[in-house]
C-alpha cells in the first residue's frame, strides 16, 4: 500500500524539491518536482490537469514538437494564460512539473514525447491533440516505428468524444489516424507546393510502403523524408483531403520562410522569422491546433509572425563579437532538414558537431550513418568533432571521404567549443550541430559565461 | 583497378541500422587496397549469375519490412546457396542474420521462411534485448580479436548443434541472452546482431571480409598492409567501454 498524502501536501513537497534542484545547481528543476509528485501519487497529475478551466492540448511528433507547441503558445498566449512546458521536458514528469508551477493557468499546452503520448492522453483527457509526423528515431528507446504508430492509434481511439484531433495528412501513418475518429472535430493539414518536392524519396524516408497492403507508394511530391502527396497504386490508400494547407512557399535562406496559409475560413500570407520547409509544417500544425482551440485567422497570423526560434533550433547566440548558430540534430530526418536549411545560406567552412549517447540522445549512435552529411562536404574545410562519441562521428566524416587530417577530435565539449571559436574569424559565425544533451551542455557553457539565459529562465 | 562485386540484398527494405555505413567502410577500405567495390542492389526477382558476386550483404529491417521481403529472399535461396558453395563471402546483420537461418517465428507463432544458409533458427521473445555488446572472437586460429557494437532484437537465435558462433559474449546479451554466444560463422559467411554500424569501429572484420571476397576470385585470402586506424581504434575503445559498463541490461 502506498501512503497517500493529501494532494495539497504533495504539491508543496514537489514544488520545494524543484527549488532545491535549482539551488543545488543540478538543473532547472524542470522535471524534479514532477518526478517526485509522480512517485508520491501518479493520479495527482490527472487531478492537477482537471483544475485547468479550459483543459489541455497535446502536441507530439518525432520532429518539430517543441517548435510547433511553442508556435501554438505564441498564438494563444495573447488571450489565454497557459501552462506550457517550453523547456522541452516532455515526459509525464515534465508535464507534471509544469502543472505544479503554472498557477492560475487556464489552458495546458504540452509538447509530449511520442512514447509518453498514450499515457498522457489517458490521464489529461485533452481537448485537442496535434500529431505531426513519425520518423525512425532512437530505436533503442522507442522500438520500431510501427509500434509507436500502433500505440498512437490506441491513444486516438481512447480520446474523449469531443476532443479535436489535428493530424499531418502528408505522413501516411499519421494521416491515417484521422480516420480513427468518428466524433469530435478532425483537421488534416499538409503542404501543396510541388516546386519544393525532392526528385526522389530520401534515404531517411521510413513509411514507404502502403500501410494497408505493403505496395510502395507513388509520390506526386515528396517534401521531407516520406512526408508528401502519396498514393498506393494497388489499393488506392492515399493522402486524405487537406483542411489546412501550406502553398506558394518561399524559402528565404536561413533567416525566413513565407507561405500562403489556407484554411476553411480563408487565407493569409504568413512570413515566419524561422527558416526551412520543416518550419512550414510546424506552423501548419500550430495553426490547425490554435484554430481548433478557437483562435482567429488574424491571431494565428500574428502569433506565427512574432515567433522566434525555440531554444537550440536555429538559435543564434552572440559571443564576444562572434556568433554561435545552434542546430539541434537528433535523428536522420530532422538532421537532414537542418542541413538542407543551413545550406540555403552560405555553406560553412567549419562546423562543430557534438555527438552524445545518453538516454535522451539515444544510446545507439548508428543513426548518424543515416544522416546525409555529404552536402556539407564540398565547402567544409575543418570539422571539430566532440561529445562522448566524438571518434564515431569523426569516422562518419572520414568514410564519407572527408580528409581525416582536417578533423579534430575533442571529446570534452567546452574545450571543443573554445577550439572551434578560436578557428572562427572575428565577426564570424560558428555553426554547431549538437545532439540533445550536447545542446543542453553547450548552452550551459555559454550561459555560464553570461551570453544566454539558462533554459529554465527563458520565455 | 581490380574489381570486387557486392550483392546488396533488399537495400530498400533492410537498412534500419545504418547499414550503408558498413557498405561505406567496405568500399573505402577496398579502394585503399586497390580494389573498386561495385555494389549491385538485389531486389525481388533479381537474377543472380553464377560467380557474379564476391560478397553478399544483408542488413536489418523492422518486422514489417522483414515480413514483406522474406518470401522474395526465400526465392533467391537456391542461387545464394550456390554462391556460398562456390566461395562467396556473406555478412548478414540483425534481421538479415535471422533470415539467413532456417526460419523466424514471430510472437503470434507465425513463421517467416529463411534460406537456411546459416545453421540456426530464431524465435521471437517477449522482451527486446537492447544495448551495447562486446565479443571476443577468433576467426583465424591464433589471432583473437574483439568486436564492439549495439544490439536491439526481440528474436532469440538458437544455433544448430555443432554450429560455430561468431564470438563469445564479454558484455551484452548475444544470440539469446542466455548461451553466452553471439552470431554465427559458417566458412566465409558471418551473421550477427551487432550493428552500430558494425564495421566502422571494427575495421579488422571489414578487412577479413574483403580478404574472403578476394579469395572468392583468386582462391586464397591476401595479407593486407595495415592502414592508419587510429580513429577506428578510439571509437572501438569507447564502444567496448560502453558495453562493459552498461551492456546486457534491459
Amino acid at each position: 500500500m502506498r501512503t497517500r498524502f493529501p494532494l495539497r501536501l504533495e504539491i508543496l513537497l514537489a514544488r520545494a524539491a524543484g527549488s532545491l534542484s535549482r539551488l543545488a545547481g543540478t538543473g532547472g528543476g524542470t522535471t524534479v518536482p514532477g518526478k517526485l509528485l509522480w512517485k508520491l501519487d501518479p493520479a495527482a497529475v490527472d487531478e492537477l490537469a482537471r483544475r485547468l478551466p479550459l483543459g489541455s492540448a497535446l502536441v507530439s511528433a518525432t520532429n518539430g514538437k517543441t517548435t510547433s507547441a511553442a508556435m501554438a503558445a505564441g498564438i494563444l498566449a495573447g488571450k489565454l494564460r497557459l501552462a506550457h512546458n517550453s523547456s522541452g521536458a516532455n515526459l509525464v514528469s515534465g508535464v507534471a512539473s509544469t502543472l505544479l508551477t503554472a498557477r492560475g493557468a487556464e489552458l495546458g499546452l504540452f509538447e509530449v514525447d511520442e512514447a509518453a503520448l498514450p499515457e498522457l492522453a489517458h490521464r489529461l483527457r485533452p481537448r485537442a491533440v496535434c500529431l505531426g509526423n513519425l520518423f525512425r528515431d532512437q530505436l533503442d528507446r522507442y522500438g520500431e516505428l510501427e509500434l509507436v504508430a500502433e500505440r498512437w492509434r490506441g491513444a486516438v481511439r481512447e480520446l474523449p468524444e469531443d476532443s479535436a484531433l489535428v493530424v499531418n495528412g502528408d505522413d501516411p501513418q499519421v494521416g491515417d489516424l484521422g480516420r480513427e475518429r468518428r466524433s469530435g472535430t478532425r483537421t488534416v493539414f499538409g503542404v501543396d507546393d510541388p516546386r519544393h518536392a525532392h526528385p526522389a524519396l530520401q534515404h531517411a524516408a521510413d513509411s514507404k510502403w502502403c500501410i494497408r497492403c505493403g505496395t510502395p507508394y507513388d509520390y506526386a511530391a515528396a517534401y521531407i523524408g516520406h512526408l508528401g502527396d502519396y498514393r498506393c497504386p494497388a489499393c488506392g490508400h492515399r493522402r486524405p483531403p487537406l483542411d489546412v494547407v501550406g502553398r506558394e512557399i518561399e524559402l528565404e535562406g536561413i533567416e525566413r520562410v513565407s507561405f500562403d496559409l489556407i484554411t476553411p475560413e480563408g487565407g493569409r500570407r504568413v512570413k515566419l522569422g524561422v527558416p526551412g520547409l520543416y518550419n512550414v509544417y510546424n506552423a501548419l500544425g500550430a495553426a490547425s491546433l490554435a484554430r481548433a482551440l478557437g483562435a482567429s485567422l488574424d491571431e494565428i497570423q500574428r502569433g506565427l509572425e512574432a515567433f522566434h526560434a525555440a531554444f537550440g533550433r536555429f538559435e543564434r547566440i552572440g559571443l564576444d563579437g562572434k556568433s554561435l548558430l545552434v542546430l539541434l540534430i537528433k535523428n536522420p530526418a530532422g538532421a537532414n532538414e537542418a542541413i538542407r536549411t543551413l545550406l540555403a545560406g552560405t555553406a560553412p567552412t567549419l562546423v562543430l558537431v557534438a555527438l552524445n549517447d545518453a538516454t535522451a540522445d539515444g544510446r545507439d549512435v548508428s543513426w548518424i550513418w543515416d544522416v546525409d552529411f555529404e552536402p556539407l562536404l564540398p565547402a567544409l574545410e575543418q570539422l571539430v568533432a566532440t561529445g562522448d562519441r566524438a571518434a564515431e562521428l569523426a569516422l562518419r566524416f572520414k568514410y564519407a571521404g572527408f580528409d581525416e587530417r582536417a578533423i579534430e577530435v575533442v571529446p570534452e565539449l567546452e574545450r571543443a567549443l573554445d577550439r572551434a571559436l578560436e578557428l572562427t574569424p572575428p565577426g564570424g559565425e560558428l555553426v554547431a550541430l549538437p545532439t540533445y544533451t550536447a545542446m543542453l551542455a553547450l548552452r550551459n557553457v555559454v550561459a555560464r559565461r553570461g551570453f544566454v539565459r539558462q533554459y529554465w529562465e527563458a520565455a | 583497378m581490380r574489381r570486387l562485386v557486392v550483392g546488396h540484398l533488399f537495400p530498400d527494405y533492410l537498412n534500419i541500422y545504418a547499414d550503408r555505413g558498413n557498405i561505406a567502410v567496405l568500399s573505402a577500405r577496398a579502394a585503399w587496397r586497390g580494389y573498386e567495390l561495385e555494389v549491385r542492389p538485389l531486389g525481388a526477382g533479381a537474377e543472380i549469375q553464377r560467380g557474379e558476386h564476391d560478397l553478399f550483404y544483408v542488413g536489418g529491417g523492422q518486422d514489417r519490412e522483414q515480413a514483406l521481403i522474406a518470401p522474395e529472399l526465400a526465392a533467391l535461396g537456391p542461387a545464394l546457396h550456390e554462391a556460398f558453395e562456390a566461395g562467396a563471402a556473406f555478412l548478414a546483420v540483425c534481421g538479415g542474420y535471422q533470415l539467413l537461418g532456417h526460419f523466424y517465428r514471430d510472437q503470434s507463432g507465425e513463421e517467416l521462411p529463411g534460406i537456411g544458409l546459416l545453421p540456426l533458427h530464431t524465435v521471437a521473445g517477449s522482451r527486446r534485448m537492447i544495448g551495447d555488446v562486446l565479443l571476443e572472437c577468433e576467426l583465424e586460429p591464433g589471432s583473437p580479436r574483439t568486436l564492439a557494437g549495439f544490439e536491439n532484437h526481440a528474436g532469440r537465435t538458437i544455433l544448430d548443434q555443432d554450429a560455430q558462433p561468431l564470438g563469445r559474449v564479454v558484455a551484452g546479451f548475444g544470440n539469446d541472452g542466455d548461451s553466452g554466444y553471439e552470431g554465427c560463422r559458417a566458412g566465409r559467411a558471418i551473421g550477427t546482431y551487432l550493428h552500430g554500424p558494425l564495421l566502422p569501429r571494427n575495421p579488422w572484420l571489414a578487412d577479413w571480409l574483403l580478404a574472403q571476397a578476394i579469395a572468392h576470385q583468386s582462391g586464397a585470402p591476401p595479407t593486407f598492409e595495415p592502414l592508419d586506424d587510429e580513429l577506428e581504434e578510439r571509437a572501438h575503445k569507447v564502444s567496448a567501454n560502453r558495453a562493459e559498463t552498461r551492456g546486457g541490461r534491459f
